[in-house]
């Protein structure tokens, strides 16, 4: 067991360190008195810095070199973003594309598209957007209704309604789960597309949440033409395509390290600025009980590195540490309110925009009740709930939900 | 990076988890617990402890022990743990680590690390954020006693002062704590058949756990000149033990409470199948990689990042104390009635976690030093 960098790490270590150094001039001033706040400026600055970063090696780390990347393993990875946050500057822009999306195009993509995307991506010219969540179809992905209809000539129409799209506004590209045949259980009829976010018929629409600020969009599909070799992968074989995604979506996150960035000092400093909260047994036993489980994320966030190391896949249990991270967010901006009062709610608290965003975080990359299930059957082996759509065609199984209205 | 078990640990927990094999540890933490014809006293399991050579794990080698980390110590009462077993090594290891780094005691270690001779640790909770004072496990209530300060001079040192809830204490050759010198903390060793001293055996809900109230009256006393941070060190790898301990409880819980949850049916289906009891089992299973991942922390940090070793620590006896109260209670809800009742072992897990969530300054406290250390870090 050990923690520390080998020789080779602690260089390559020093290499990123030197060049964050070098180019930290250029990177985008998101915060204090000189922070740009135009937001077409920041995603075109952060764009042109994700190019930087691409440049010096620091983006798509574990990437394959013929496609830009470094070729390198998931800990010098986690070199980088340490280093990064270290450096005081923004990371990539497109962590969805890069993290995510670039990977699964890797994994089941023609020649020709990699050739074609891969690149754009990796250095923020193109920015992608993941389009698979539905308003009918989350926790039940596979119930995607966005229909993809092929024509005669081979090409293809697309009709129906993304939802929960983070970046789309700015996106270029998305990556599509469509359905391709409804007469087959809901598995196997669906197919991956890459849709240019710019075609005809594609509308986004910004969905405004409990902070009032929109990050998410809703995506509308009407008869969006895309040509005959716009899938991903084979005709029906969109759902293994999502798993992949989804996998890379569980190391994408298990390496940020510190979960989804509730850095357990910053809640300390807060309560530790007030004498009489500091000193409250109370306080203490709540604020402790977050740091700790906090902690617990980041070590577990090790551990999931030492398994990629060693070549193994992470399982699904690297979604408890999703649920642990979120619900202690939650009752970290709860504790915090409770210390500072109402202020703490105030327009301008650093704290409002972070109390705001968790509820939402419950259900994002899939509810808490989701997960336990997933967990107790793949994990723990506990048997599944029974299930009314196993191996029925997708069309009769909406007939039957739609009856049901 | 590495966060695995080394080829030489997975022998040493192997090889643990066979010695315990061979005792029937649940049967016995319950008849332990009878009064009257059906009582059977504890099986001693100090020697299965001696032949595996647990009590030297601690112990340099040039002392007779097996010189290893709190790591290799902390899988070793992991696997206790799991079977609910009464081995004083919670009362033996950290005794040990102080005088390990006391040349004043240095020929008393080849008989703690063979095991002939066995030690006890005086709990004494180091200052926080907020106090500097070193203090004591309370007999009754919240407020913590100062550690007793040492009469007379170097060579003639005595200490008075009681010790309530020392775990292992009953059957120790030495007993090893703090105790207060000019102002300043200091090391104390002390023989259990000196003048003054009284041993009081206790048994509190859970007859696996030996614990003790001492009492020093005027009992001479060699000051060990360990240095303050393995005074503060020893207090942390008692929590880290216990976490570990409690860790290894949790997984054998989770383990039946699955194994049930798939063979028994209501409803024409197998109640695991209910997302109200998976989602139960699951919680069990978040607290408990939860726990392990701190135990990683813990046992690395104490001679990998010393500066760290109080918040690993604290950080897992805190996770690792709430995963066990809330495994057991899951436990005996996942088994229904019969849960509840004497003849299943449910009740014994729940009884090792009422008991160890008060022992060393209790679950509570160790949130507390969590919270502390992050504060004291945080305004740095």
């Amino acid at each position: 067991m050990d923690l520390d960098d080998t020789p080779q790490q602690a260089q390559y270590r020093l290499t990123v360190r030197a060049w964050l150094e070098q180019h930290r001039s250029e990177a985008p001033v998101l915060t204090g008195p000189d922070a740009i706040h135009d937001e077409h400026e920041i995603i075109a600055a952060r764009r042109r810095w994700q190019g930087r970063l691409a440049e010096g090696g620091l983006a798509g780390v574990t990437w394959p070199e013929e496609y830009g990347g470094q070729g390198l393993g998931p800990i010098e990875q986690v070199i980088c973003n340490q280093e990064i946050s270290r450096a005081k500057v923004p990371g990539i822009l497109d962590v969805i594309g890069v993290g995510m999306l670039g990977p699964t195009i890797i994994a089941h993509g023609s020649d020709e598209q990699k050739r074609r995307y891969l690149g754009p991506m990796l250095h923020g010219d193109e920015v992608w957007c993941q389009l698979f969540s539905e308003p009918a179809a989350g926790s039940d992905l596979a119930a995607v209704q966005t229909r993809a209809k092929q024509l005669d000539d081979s090409s293809w129409t697309i009709t129906g309604q993304k939802v929960w799209t983070t970046n789309a506004q700015f996106a270029s590209y998305g990556l599509l789960l469509a359905r391709t045949d409804g007469s087959v259980p809901k598995h196997n009829g669906l197919t991956m597309f890459i849709v240019p976010m710019d075609a005809p018929g594609v509308t986004v629409r910004g969905l405004r949440q409990i902070s009032g600020e929109a990050e998410f969009n809703e995506v509308f599909f009407d008869d969006v033409h895309l040509e005959a070799d716009a899938h991903v992968g084979a005709l029906g074989s969109g759902w293994g395509t999502a798993l992949t995604t989804l996998m890379f979506e569980r190391i994408t996150l298990g390496l940020g390290g510190e979960g989804l960035g509730y850095d357990p000092l910053r809640f300390a400093r807060a309560i530790g600025a007030h004498d009489s909260a500091r000193r409250d047994p109370e306080v203490r036993q709540r604020l402790g009980d977050i740091l700790a489980e906090l902690t617990a994320v980041r070590f577990s966030g090790y551990r999931m590195l030492t398994e990629l190391q060693r070549g193994q896949i992470p399982g699904p249990e690297a979604g408890l540490a999703k649920v642990t991270t979120v619900n202690n967010g939650l009752a970290g901006g709860d504790l915090i309110a409770d210390v500072l009062g109402p202020d703490a709610l105030a327009s301008d608290s650093e704290w409002t925009y972070m109390i705001s965003f968790i509820p939402g975080l419950k259900s994002a990359g899939g509810t808490e009740e989701i997960l336990r299930n997933t967990i107790g059957e793949r994990v723990l082996g506990l048997p599944p709930e029974p299930r009314l759509d196993k191996g029925i065609p997708f069309e009769e199984l909406r007939t039957k939900e739609t009856a049901k209205v | 990076m590495n966060l695995t078990l080394s080829d030489e640990q997975l022998l040493l927990r192997e090889a643990a988890r066979n010695a315990l094999a061979r005792f029937k540890t649940f049967h016995a933490a319950r008849a332990a617990l009878e009064d009257g014809p059906a009582h059977e006293p504890l099986p001693d399991l100090w020697p299965t402890a001696c032949e595996a050579g647990w009590p030297g794990l601690l112990v340099h080698e040039a002392h007779g022990g097996a010189g290893l980390d709190a790591f290799d110590a902390m899988l070793v009462m992991q696997e206790c743990g799991r079977v609910l077993a009464g081995v004083p090594l919670l009362g033996h290891l950290p005794a040990t680590a102080i005088l390990g780094d006391a040349p004043a005691a240095a020929d008393m270690l080849e008989g703690l690390a063979s095991g002939e001779q066995r030690a006890a640790y005086l709990p004494a909770q180091p200052p926080n954020d907020l106090t500097d004072s070193w203090t004591s496990e309370p007999a009754l209530g919240t407020d913590r006693p100062a550690v007793p300060v040492i009469a007379g001079s170097d060579d003639q040192a005595t200490v008075s002062g009681h010790f309530a809830f020392v775990p292992d204490a009953p059957g120790a050759a030495t007993l090893v704590g703090v105790a207060i010198k000019d102002g300043n903390p200091v090391g104390i060793a002390v023989a259990s058949d000196a003048p003054g001293v009284a041993i009081e055996a206790v048994t509190r809900y859970d007859a696996t756990r030996s614990l003790g109230h001492v009492t020093l009256d005027g009992t001479p006393a060699l000051i060990l000149d360990a240095p303050v941070d393995s005074l503060v060190s020893a207090w942390h790898l008692a929590q880290a033990l216990l976490a570990a301990e409690s860790i290894g409880s949790v997984e054998t819980a989770l383990d039946v409470s699955v194994q049930y949850a798939k063979e028994r049916f209501t409803f024409g289906r197998a109640i695991g199948s209910y997302q109200a009891v998976k989602h139960s089992l699951t919680e069990i299973l978040r607290r408990l990689e939860n726990g392990r991942s701190l135990l990683y922390y813990a046992g690395w940090s104490f001679r990998g990042k010393p500066d760290e070793f109080a918040l690993a620590s604290a950080c897992a006896r805190s996770v690792a104390g709430h995963a066990l109260d809330h495994a057991s209670r899951t436990m005996i809800a996942v088994h229904g009635g019969i849960g509840a009742t004497w003849e299943h072992d449910a009740p014994l897990y729940f009884r090792r976690a009422q008991l160890s969530r008060r022992l060393l300054g209790g679950t509570a406290g160790a949130t507390d030093r969590v919270a502390s250390e992050v504060l004291a870090a945080s305004s740095r």
